[in-house]
């Protein structure tokens, strides 16, 4: 079980991360991705997110643990952008690969859910040149709540 | 020095993402946050808001903040 955990302080290309990613899984029968991106339109001209690195990344990696821990994987990738991103880029991407799917869907839902409302981030948006912070919400909360 | 962090929405209400201060001897967490303008003092209050000292997750009651403490306050988070 190879677990792969990285904050990005840079653009990265989920495309190529998900062509290692299933290269290095030759062996699982199946691959889930998610891949968060910046949402275009709705007068939104950039994105950021913040974070604070004494918790940040230990925190994905005690989630990306407790993933692991949960569902039969082979492995297991969450990479989480940080800095000011424009629409349509990439911000958070996970994949979870294993020998049956669901347990690879579960895992990359699991993962989701605790990275929008349960990690070290804060995210604030553009619009109309004047920038302001984005509040969890209640829906966030409640996804969070189904994993008990 | 001791150095405040305030993230997401609370740098807004500080004004700056973060602020030195020289306490003169360990002061209680309470007292430094009642000497911060009233509106920065009262969101940091909030139960909602966790406080990090030099990068460990604390519990903000009764906290005693030293001289070279980095504090951080962290507000509810949202990321994805």
């Amino acid at each position: 079980m190879a677990i792969a955990v990285r904050l990005a302080l840079e653009a990265f290309d989920p495309a190529a991360e998900l062509v290692v990613f299933a290269r290095d899984h030759a062996q699982a029968g199946g691959i889930v991705s998610f891949l968060g991106q910046v949402r275009a339109g709705e007068g939104v001209e950039a994105l950021e997110l913040r974070h604070y690195a004494p918790l940040t990344l230990p925190g994905m990696e005690d989630l990306a643990g407790k993933v692991a821990s949960r569902w039969a994987l082979d492995g297991l990738l969450i990479v989480h952008r940080s800095g000011e991103m424009a629409p349509g880029e990439p911000i958070v991407l996970v994949a979870a690969a294993s020998r049956h799917r669901r347990d690879a869907f579960a895992a990359a839902d699991f993962a989701m859910d605790h990275l929008k409302s349960d990690s070290w981030f804060w995210k604030r948006e553009k619009v109309a040149g004047a920038w302001r912070w984005i509040e969890p919400r209640e829906q966030d909360h409640a996804d969070l709540a189904r994993w008990g | 020095m001791a150095r405040l962090l305030f993230l997401g929405r609370l740098e807004d209400l500080a004004g700056a993402g973060e602020r030195e201060w020289a306490l003169a001897e360990p002061t209680p967490l309470a007292d430094v946050v009642m000497m911060l303008p009233p509106a920065l003092a009262e969101a940091l209050r909030e139960p909602k808001v966790r406080v990090a000292v030099n990068g460990m997750l604390v519990e903000a009651a009764g906290l005693i903040v030293a001289a070279d403490d980095e504090v951080a306050f962290l507000p509810p988070v949202s990321g994805g």
